[in-house]
């Protein structure tokens, strides 16, 4: 063996063990929050940290089910602002926009995914919180101004995968279909939809995953009361803001309480990254 | 029944309200941008800039806090880039698609997935605690450099893949081996497209709060080195507005926050557009 090829061999075991990198943070990551969260959760029973009511850490009562449900309401709320949202701007962007345009709309759609997420927390709550309040009453710190923010924040995901994904739909079909007479609207409903469904439906997913791990926005405005919500105007306190609110202070068990928050949100966000990506791969066969 | 319309009159009506949603969207992005602006502008003096933080914020300006910030997303930016770029010449060059690869791609997926906040919680356990690094600029940096190498993985990759086949044959053909290709021929020829990647990287560490204050710490005082703790401007904003310490500070922190990420973004699309050209 030459030197020539000693090296190319070095070189490539070097970069493998490189790309391993991200699995191995992934693994590394899975490792320390399940080996700081799970114990306590086997300790008090993982029925009551699921099922029980009530949070009060400083008594050892571990109950995260508001903070799921709580969870749960401002990402079910950020979808029903968000899809329509960005279906609609997907379609006009690939479909009834011209090139130039599209060349405008889209980069400036993305700057939404740049803004830091403390500034969409500070507009709603200088803008959006006082509104609600004024307008809808409660304390405006609510389901609804997480719901609307979150909804915000989740559409430069949902509008670049499905851009994307209608974007990989072969010509011919729309052609095909235009050439039998349809409409535009026709043909994006009834061929470029379903051709699309797939990668649609992981964006949808991926923009829930967004919202569910969204943390410092929610904080301010979402009210933070660990109870479950019963009107859109009640405060609400998700798994993320549970973790943030009381990261600084904790100690001991409530601290692994907070750890077994993040085991939780950690195993949503997996089996809503594991579906995204089964969707989405199966447009590709 | 089922009444019929013609097929005209609702694309008309569809048209309209996609546009109207488009156009609530962009409305509301504008709204945002120009919000900041026009409140914070006014704040922003050569001072603001120039002087630290006086009173927890309440007074002074911000220049520690930018010193933090640049000097974390710098380490971020250090560490991620060589693991990225690496991992995308190991996926493009050195390998067929295999179950590795797949591996590998479904892991860089999930961990773009990952709330910051998990991010965050990790980096405090391992770095902060465990190995007793404190909060630091190196727990932050190191933290950080894990949250923005799936987008660097990816955008390298992309960029990587879009350099024509050729010109690998002809150096391969000039005798050159595949490492001197890939450094050589490949990788500049990749760059603005690299350069995009990073870029974006940038713009994420920038933003990011939940996974810094638990890691990097929020002292306001200047980073002397790599182990002081150090607040960035994004934390610094949140914890301004949050306990109300300061409007007038934390418009304008967030005002500055707001046209450097503007100014990132565009030199990202610039990058881009200019690259994508060149192949096309």
């Amino acid at each position: 063996m030459t030197r020539l090829e000693r090296n190319e061999r070095l070189t490539r075991v070097a970069l493998l063990l490189v790309a391993f990198s991200a699995v191995s943070i992934l693994l590394v990551i899975t490792v320390f929050i399940f080996g700081e969260g799970t114990p306590v959760m086997f300790r008090y029973g993982l029925k009551k940290f699921l099922f029980s009511l009530d949070w009060f850490p400083l008594e050892k009562s571990f109950g995260l089910l508001p903070m799921i449900i709580g969870s749960l309401f401002v990402t079910s709320g950020a979808l029903v602002i968000g899809v329509p949202l960005g279906l609609a701007c997907a379609i006009v962007l690939t479909e009834f926009s011209s090139k130039h345009l599209r060349r405008v709309l889209k980069p400036v759609i993305e700057l939404l995914a740049g803004i830091p997420s403390v500034v969409y927390g500070f507009i709603g709550v200088v803008i959006l919180v006082p509104f609600i309040r004024d307008h809808f009453g409660g304390p405006g710190l609510s389901v609804l101004a997480a719901s609307i923010i979150l909804g915000i924040m989740i559409l430069p995901t949902i509008i670049s995968i499905s851009i994307d994904s209608l974007e990989a739909v072969p010509r011919t079909y729309r052609e095909g279909s235009i050439a039998l007479g349809a409409t535009r609207w026709q043909t994006t409903r009834m061929v470029m939809f379903p051709a699309a469904k797939p990668g649609i439906i992981a964006s949808i997913i991926l923009g829930m995953g967004r919202a569910i791990g969204e943390t410092m926005a929610v904080i301010m405005i979402a009210g933070n009361a660990a109870m479950i919500p019963r009107s859109l105007l009640d405060p609400v306190r998700t798994l993320t803001s549970n973790i943030a609110l009381e990261m600084g202070y904790a100690a001991g068990e409530h601290r692994e309480a907070l750890f077994a928050t993040g085991v939780i949100l950690f195993v949503i966000i997996m089996v809503l990254n594991t579906v995204a990506n089964v969707t989405s791969r199966r447009r590709s066969r | 029944m089922k009444i019929r319309v013609d097929p005209r009159v609702e694309q008309q009506l569809v048209k309209a309200v996609l546009w109207l949603f488009t156009g609530l969207t962009v409305f509301i992005l504008f709204f945002i941008i120009i919000y900041i602006l026009r409140k914070g502008l006014p704040v922003i003096s050569l001072g603001f800039i120039t002087r630290n933080p006086a009173e927890m914020g309440k007074a002074g300006g911000i220049f520690s806090t930018i010193v933090g910030t640049v000097a974390l997303t710098l380490l971020a930016v250090l560490i991620a880039s060589p693991l990225g770029v690496g991992s995308a010449i190991y996926l493009t060059e050195y390998t067929r698609e295999t179950w590795v690869t797949r591996v590998i791609r479904f892991g860089s997926e999930c961990l773009a997935g990952i709330p910051s906040i998990i991010f965050g919680l990790f980096g405090f356990i391992l770095f902060v605690a465990k190995l007793g690094l404190g909060w630091s600029l190196l727990s932050g940096g190191l933290t950080l450099a894990f949250m923005i190498l799936p987008t660097i993985i990816r955008t390298s990759e992309e960029a990587i893949r879009s350099v024509p086949q050729t010109y690998r044959e002809v150096s391969f053909s000039l005798g050159g081996t595949k490492w001197q290709t890939v450094t050589r021929v490949v990788l500049p020829s990749a760059l603005p497209g690299i350069a995009t990647g990073v870029i974006l990287g940038i713009g994420r560490s920038i933003g990011e709060t939940a996974a810094v204050i638990f890691t990097a710490g929020s002292s306001l005082h200047l980073p002397t080195s790599l182990f002081s703790s150090s607040r960035t401007m994004s934390v610094h904003f949140y914890i301004l507005a949050r306990e109300g310490i300061s409007m007038a500070n934390a418009y304008g922190t967030a005002a500055i926050l707001m046209i450097v990420i503007l100014a990132i973004n565009l030199a990202a699309y610039g990058l881009m557009n200019r690259f994508v050209r060149k192949y096309r």
